[in-house]
């Protein structure tokens, strides 16, 4: 079991000093997925004030290191490529902690890229694994049909109308959101309740709105010691909190379909900040489904099994209320190129800075980002405080 | 099906798995049992979940299950299953005790012809002359 006081030892010791999305995100056609990985790597670096140069430890998934390391250029001295989904750039942030902390690296860089709408490569079945025997062959493919079979669980559970609902006000509140995010897919695209509810079917129980986007982006973070985070362009974030974990790969084997890993991961993460959840200002919790949003806030603790509904009843979770969740408008409406895990650090640094805008909180000082990746499989979760 | 469409994955079967996938292609479920507590395992593995290092045989499944959950998908994932939608994808939990992953065959994918709990059968599914899949059905 991880060592809690060796875990508190850690916390704030490590910070955030740059986040960045790559140049253009969206409907990007004309960057590969490389691409997007070295245009975030460099902003993010510029938004540091840090420079290739300084990088000693890489981190990326879906790509290998190995990839991504000889296209920027550089020879780190601590690798690591773990790629459980969509969540891994959150969990990087717990690995980039132990590497600085031990001393195998000292400036950590997070990369991610992905061409979801325009890739001219595409995947094909990764023969051998349980998957492509249990699952692929039934059509059970992709993470629509997968997390469905989860929500209609769910909803036995719980109850069809109140899930639908609160699915529902998940998809409007996070719109409403990315309608003030000028790097948003559905900026300029408000969506209203008749707008969910008549939506198509992707997989039953979902609507097209209950759905991620499908978009072309990259984004990195840049993490050091908060000792040298002190001469960084705009100081360092701070990483209370880590923690990361997985309990299955196929969704058929997932032990509760409405349990997530983040039962574990979110109670550790407050444990080494030393922080309860009434002390986070923004939830960015990823939101590859209105689906994964509900169960995640439970499995974190938010509230209890089967109250997600009432927590994020009447819009609360929507700009002006008083429960802010996924201020840049989430993978539901602002980009979501895959593995969109990245992307909720990215805004929680930009809310803890004060960078946002017109969607800004007002004393955002701390904020969780909760990743989850594969089949509901893994979960990475971190807690960050404003510098 | 339609005639244009690309074949269905087929699975391809590891050692461990050839008992099951030979099992499936003679229209019979069969599944690992820990030889000591009893408890049988899905998916086939090389060891026993429930006392490694321990032994394990193979047993006919008795094709008896229940339904734990499903979804109704509309939007084919893959250009497979264009010729196949809407088609009802599911969690069944065996009468032994496993879950596995199956579609429910022989009923009309709506939503109020399927409930959680519903006893299903299992039934067989030719996919090509070495794979068929155990599927399921109203008991």
């Amino acid at each position: 079991m991880p060592n809690l006081n060796r875990l508190r030892a850690l916390s704030g010791q490590s910070a955030i000093v740059g986040v960045a999305e790559s140049d253009q995100i969206g409907n990007v056609p004309d960057k590969s997925p490389l691409a997007h990985h070295a245009e975030a790597a460099i902003n993010a670096l510029d938004d540091a004030g840090l420079s290739l140069s300084d990088i000693d430890g890489l981190m990326t998934a879906g790509w290998s290191t190995l990839d991504v390391g000889e296209y920027l250029g550089i020879h780190p001295r601590f690798t690591d490529s773990t790629s459980v989904g969509g969540s891994s750039f959150v969990i990087h942030i717990a690995h980039a902690i132990a590497a600085i902390q031990a001393g195998y690296c000292e400036v950590a860089l997070i990369t991610h890229g992905q061409a979801g709408r325009s890739d001219r490569a595409r995947a094909g079945a990764n023969l051998g694994t349980p998957q492509s025997q249990y699952e692929t062959p039934y059509g059970i493919i992709g993470p629509p049909v997968s997390y469905s079979m989860a929500c209609r669980r769910y909803m036995h559970q719980y109850g069809e109308d109140r899930t639908r609902e609160a699915m529902a006000n998940i998809a409007v509140s996070t719109r409403k959101w990315a309608n003030m995010n000028e790097k948003a897919y559905f900026y300029d695209r408000p969506a209203t309740f008749d707008d969910y509810h008549e939506s198509r079917w992707i997989s039953w129980p979902f609507h097209l709105l209950d759905c991620c986007l499908v978009t072309d982006a990259g984004a990195a973070i840049v993490v050091t010691t908060a000792e040298r985070a002190k001469d960084c362009a705009k100081g360092g974030v701070g990483i209370l909190g880590a923690a990361e974990g997985h309990d299955h790969s196929m969704i058929s084997q997932m032990p509760d379909l409405t349990r997530a890993f983040g039962r574990n991961t979110g109670q550790q993460a407050l444990d080494m900040a030393g922080v309860s959840h009434s002390d986070l200002d923004l939830m960015m919790i990823y939101d590859s489904f209105t689906y994964t949003v509900l169960v995640s806030l439970e499995n974190l603790g938010f509230c209890g099994p089967g109250e997600g509904p009432d927590l994020v009843a009447n819009q609360r979770t929507a700009p002006g209320g008083d429960f802010p969740v996924n201020t840049s408008g989430g993978g539901l409406s602002y980009t979501h190129p895959g593995m969109y895990g990245i992307f909720t650090v990215v805004e929680a640094v930009r809310q803890l800075r004060g960078e946002t805008g017109e969607r800004q909180l007002d004393d955002c000082n701390l904020a969780i980002a909760h990743g989850t990746g594969g089949q509901l499989s893994s979960t990475g979760t971190v807690i960050l405080a404003a510098p | 099906m339609t005639t244009d469409a690309p074949a269905r994955h087929e699975p391809v079967s590891q050692p461990e798995s050839d008992r099951y996938w030979e099992g499936a292609r003679n229209g019979e479920l069969w599944l690992q049992r820990d030889k000591a507590t009893g408890e049988h395992q899905f998916y086939p593995r090389a060891f026993s979940l429930a006392t490694p290092g321990g032994e394990l045989e193979w047993v006919k499944a008795s094709g008896n299950a229940t339904l734990h959950t499903f979804g109704i998908v509309h939007v084919p994932p893959h250009p497979a299953f264009m010729g196949e939608i809407p088609y009802i994808t599911a969690i069944v939990e065996l009468e032994e005790g496993p879950k596995m992953a199956a579609n429910i065959v022989g009923v009309d994918p709506e939503p109020e012809n399927l409930s959680i709990g519903m006893a299903l059968k299992v039934v067989f599914t030719k996919i090509s002359d070495d794979y068929t899949l155990p599927n399921f059905t109203p008991a």
